[in-house]
């Protein structure tokens, strides 16, 4: 492991070739995921992560383009990790979000990764976990994490941010239901976008309406999700949620939430990191050898699917992280 | 065979040329064949096509010129990419596309482009090159 010691270096000094090569490390290899989270651990916490999600065509990557801006605008360094669907026939992807943000892509504050759900087991949210932790550690004090919401992992993902914002547009028709299951609860923000389009009253009603049922844990809570409107051809269009991201950030700074989100994120992803490795080393041992002829005995009737899988954990325990 | 999930295309539109459909047809292609493929839309500069290749840490990048500018973007796109430390065909295999005649082609392959590709090209065909060039790549050598 001592070759990644000069890349890992070069990361931590803001070089944009290293931090790029550690992500596609902490994607693809496990071993080394490991090694180079544990080396850069220490010079991280001091990134602010916003989770931006919502429908297909809700116009997140727009929104971003200027969310960017205005954050660069006031000194941050912005880190942007966005996320789009492996195709679960072919195992490839098309990341077209980093199209509507390109003109940042020269910014020397700014770093985008595109990231594809790689038909996870787990192993998506560990790999942005990690990739957001490169970024801290490199000097990105404000990291935008865009996924679509529709599948369970990418809500895995955003609602371990500081601050979840869910977008959504007038016109998809059955406007709340659109929303994925569990978004509702977990967004800080609403933001209707798009609202120079026909139906936002719509929308913002039906919403309102959702809301009231969580009124009481609001008024707790001390943070009522404000709904607001952006039109992202403009960063004035796009004003007002970046205004509501600030404020709430105060917020959580100041209600002491930020520790209680940041208590909740930590043991997600301790969950995740031994999900994902136990899912990994599975799919392993089930394809190959002894493992892989209990599956024959499960369908022959030899042997219940139960015992088949306490048989798998016992020979699973002395074999985790050699 | 190198993982095709595991390998990372840019394909990228430098200069003022709006004509992307080619562009778009190979990406997908490329998707279907089980790559990643990031996209970055029209009107790019060989700043942001180069940035772009280094955030995305991609292995392959296709270059889609109709416009005839190629001479020009081309060698550009390679040069910065030499300054920043990135060889072609040792860090990154580079294809080109569109309206380009073979005069140039092979101009072009002298600088480091692997291969041009013109019009009425099979995606079997490119989808077949990048399969095998990766394999040359130091990153995918054992």
């Amino acid at each position: 492991m001592g070759s990644l010691e000069p890349l890992i270096e070069k990361a931590l000094s803001g070089d944009k070739r290293a931090i790029a090569r550690l992500i596609t490390l902490v994607e693809n290899d496990e071993e080394k995921a490991r090694e180079i989270i544990r080396r850069i651990y220490p010079h991280t916490g001091k990134a602010y992560v916003v989770g931006i999600t919502g429908p297909p065509g809700s116009g997140k990557s727009t929104l971003l383009d200027k969310l960017i801006k205005l954050a660069r605008n006031e000194g941050h360094r912005v880190g942007v990790i966005a996320i789009d669907p492996t195709s679960p026939f072919t195992g490839g992807a098309l990341l077209g979000d980093r199209l509507r943000m390109q003109r940042h892509s020269t910014d020397p504050g700014v770093f985008i990764r595109s990231m594809a759900t790689r038909g996870s087991l787990g192993g998506l949210a560990k790999a942005t976990n990690d990739a957001i932790k490169i970024l801290d550690a490199s000097g990105y004090d404000l990291i935008f994490v865009e996924t679509v919401g529709v599948g369970q992992v990418e809500v895995d993902i955003v609602k371990t941010a500081d601050t979840v914002v869910l977008v959504t547009v007038p016109g998809l028709g059955d406007e709340v239901q659109a929303i994925k299951a569990g978004l509702m609860e977990v967004a800080d923000i609403f933001a209707i976008n798009k609202a120079d389009r026909e139906g936002v009253e719509m929308v913002y009603l039906e919403l309102k309406m959702a809301l009231e049922f969580e009124r009481e844990k609001w008024k707790q809570l001390g943070w009522e999700p404000p709904i607001v409107e952006t039109t992202a051809f403009t960063l004035k269009g796009v004003r007002p949620l970046w205004e509501a991201i600030k404020r709430h950030r105060e917020y959580m700074e100041s209600s002491g939430r930020l520790k209680e989100r940041r208590t909740f994120r930590a043991r997600e992803e301790v969950k995740t990191i031994i999900a994902s490795t136990i899912a990994k080393k599975i799919e392993e041992m089930l394809a190959r050898g002894e493992e892989g002829e209990l599956i024959g005995e499960v369908v022959e009737r030899k042997l219940d699917p139960y015992s088949a899988a306490q048989l798998v954990m016992e020979t699973l325990k002395e074999n985790l992280w050699g | 065979m190198v993982e095709r999930s595991k390998v990372r295309v840019v394909i990228a539109k430098p200069g003022l040329d709006g004509h992307d459909r080619g562009a778009k047809v190979v990406a997908r292609a490329l998707k279907e064949a089980g790559y990643e493929v990031i996209y970055t839309g029209i009107r790019q500069t060989p700043e942001q096509i180069v940035e772009t290749v280094i955030q995305e840490d991609a292995s392959v990048l296709g270059i889609s010129i109709l416009s005839g500018a190629h001479m020009v973007l081309i060698p550009k796109i390679i040069k910065l990419l030499e300054e920043r430390g990135i060889k072609p065909n040792e860090d990154i295999v580079i294809f080109a596309g569109g309206i380009i005649p073979p005069d140039d082609a092979e101009e072009l392959k002298k600088i480091g482009v692997a291969e041009v590709f013109g019009p009425g090209t099979s995606l079997k065909t490119v989808i077949d090159f990048v399969d095998k060039a990766v394999e040359n790549l130091k990153r995918f050598r054992a």
